[in-house]
């Protein structure tokens, strides 16, 4: 029951967030899809493995692979699919608690939050890259297959 | 002598047709390596096969090499946004060239309408979805379903008042801070009148519709790919973006 609220508001989310920065209306479904498996699979795994950092780079590689394979099958950019699709792995709720705890001068836990904001916002794009570069090995090497 | 004028001015032509394809995806929020790529791709399909395309978040410097003396041009950018699908139609347009099935003349007619066309949906679509966004996310956060309206209020009235503020007064960094003194304002007094329950929760929902998770996203990656100056200019963009987040809801934190 939990799980399929998660899963709706996800894809309402990520589909609105597509309006929001103007993707083509007839991607703001694939993108409310993509949304929800990157959702899917980082509640999935924060849940059961209480890392959020492993999980939101699990769910960025996820969403960056799908997103990938989306762009060549519809013959546009990757980013319209991978941004709105990135979008609920923002850490935006830790970035909070952190400012609030600078502003009650709390710094020592505030600077453990800010830390761990930054891993986060640094997993999101380690996943993005390392994506591209999968996706860079499997372009060579079907070149190369096709060019014996 | 006349031929070597041609050859000038068709050069300047394809640059043209360059610049003004990587000047509309830059200013839509295409990624950085995506413009360079796409400028060079549209020269060498038009017959300028060496070009060099330098592109940072506030200009473009795009130069060709040729038989003649290297040309080079430069472009200011000044105002960006995000438009996916400005990006996508200047991508597709990239592609018919590179296909063959568009001329410079046409090309160049193609993104002159592109460029001027207003794309964007409606602003009461775009409330309306920043609004859902806004309680969605609440949900997300772990909120529980008494908080959804409340979020939906703040966080569609933050945005609306964000875009409205930025027509007034174009410092981005002025109506983000107020956007996010709003959402914290609305939010408090919603919870303080009991429409609301868990005032975290609201704020966090309602303000990731401004959240530069975009602008951090592609500055690490740009730094990774080794577009050291667009990532560190990006960096610095969505550091001040979330700063004036941060201070807006701060402002409102402190009348706890």
């Amino acid at each position: 029951m939990d799980i399929l609220a998660q899963l709706i508001t996800s894809f309402f989310a990520t589909g609105a967030f597509g309006i929001i920065f103007n993707a083509p209306k007839e991607s703001l479904l694939k993108c409310g899809l993509v949304g929800m498996g990157g959702w899917l699979v980082y509640y999935v795994l924060e849940k059961h493995m209480g890392d959020a950092v492993f999980a939101t780079l699990s769910a960025t590689i996820f969403i960056a692979v799908i997103s990938q394979e989306m762009a060549k099958i519809y013959k546009t950019p990757v980013i319209i699919f991978s941004v709105a699709g990135v979008i609920p792995l923002v850490p935006g709720g830790l970035a909070y608690d952190a400012m609030r705890k600078f502003v009650e001068n709390d710094y020592n836990h505030a600077l453990g939050l800010a830390a761990k904001t930054l891993l986060l916002a640094g997993a999101i794009a380690f996943g993005l890259v390392f994506s591209e570069v999968i996706n860079q090995i499997q372009r060579k090497i079907s070149y190369r297959v096709s060019k014996k | 002598m006349n031929k070597m004028n041609d050859q000038a001015s068709k050069t300047y032509e394809i640059m043209e047709v360059c610049l003004l394809a990587g000047k509309i995806m830059l200013q839509s929020g295409g990624e950085t390596y995506r413009v360079e790529d796409t400028m060079m791709r549209i020269a060498a399909a038009l017959g300028v096969e060496k070009s060099h395309s330098y592109v940072t978040p506030t200009g473009i410097i795009f130069s060709a090499e040729g038989d003649e003396p290297t040309k080079t041009k430069l472009i200011r950018i000044s105002e960006r946004s995000t438009d996916l699908k400005k990006v996508a139609l200047v991508n597709s347009v990239s592609r018919q060239i590179t296909s063959g099935d568009l001329n410079m003349k046409e090309a160049l007619n193609r993104l002159q309408e592109i460029e001027t066309m207003t794309l964007t949906f409606p602003l009461w679509v775009q409330t309306a979805a920043a609004s859902l966004a806004s309680g969605c996310f609440m949900i997300m956060f772990n909120g529980t379903w008494i908080d959804f309206i409340p979020s939906m209020i703040s966080g569609g009235l933050g945005y609306l008042s964000f875009v409205k503020f930025h027509r007034f007064v174009p410092i981005k960094f002025f109506s983000e801070f107020l956007a996010a003194f709003i959402i914290g304002l609305l939010s408090l007094l919603l919870v303080q009148i009991g429409f609301g329950k868990e005032l975290d929760k609201i704020i966090i929902g309602s303000v990731m519709t401004l959240v530069p998770g975009l602008l951090v996203t592609n500055a690490i990656r740009d730094l990774m790919a080794g577009h050291l100056i667009a990532g560190l200019s990006k960096g610095a963009e969505a550091f001040l973006t979330a700063f004036a987040i941060g201070a807006g809801i701060a402002v409102v934190l402190t009348f706890l």
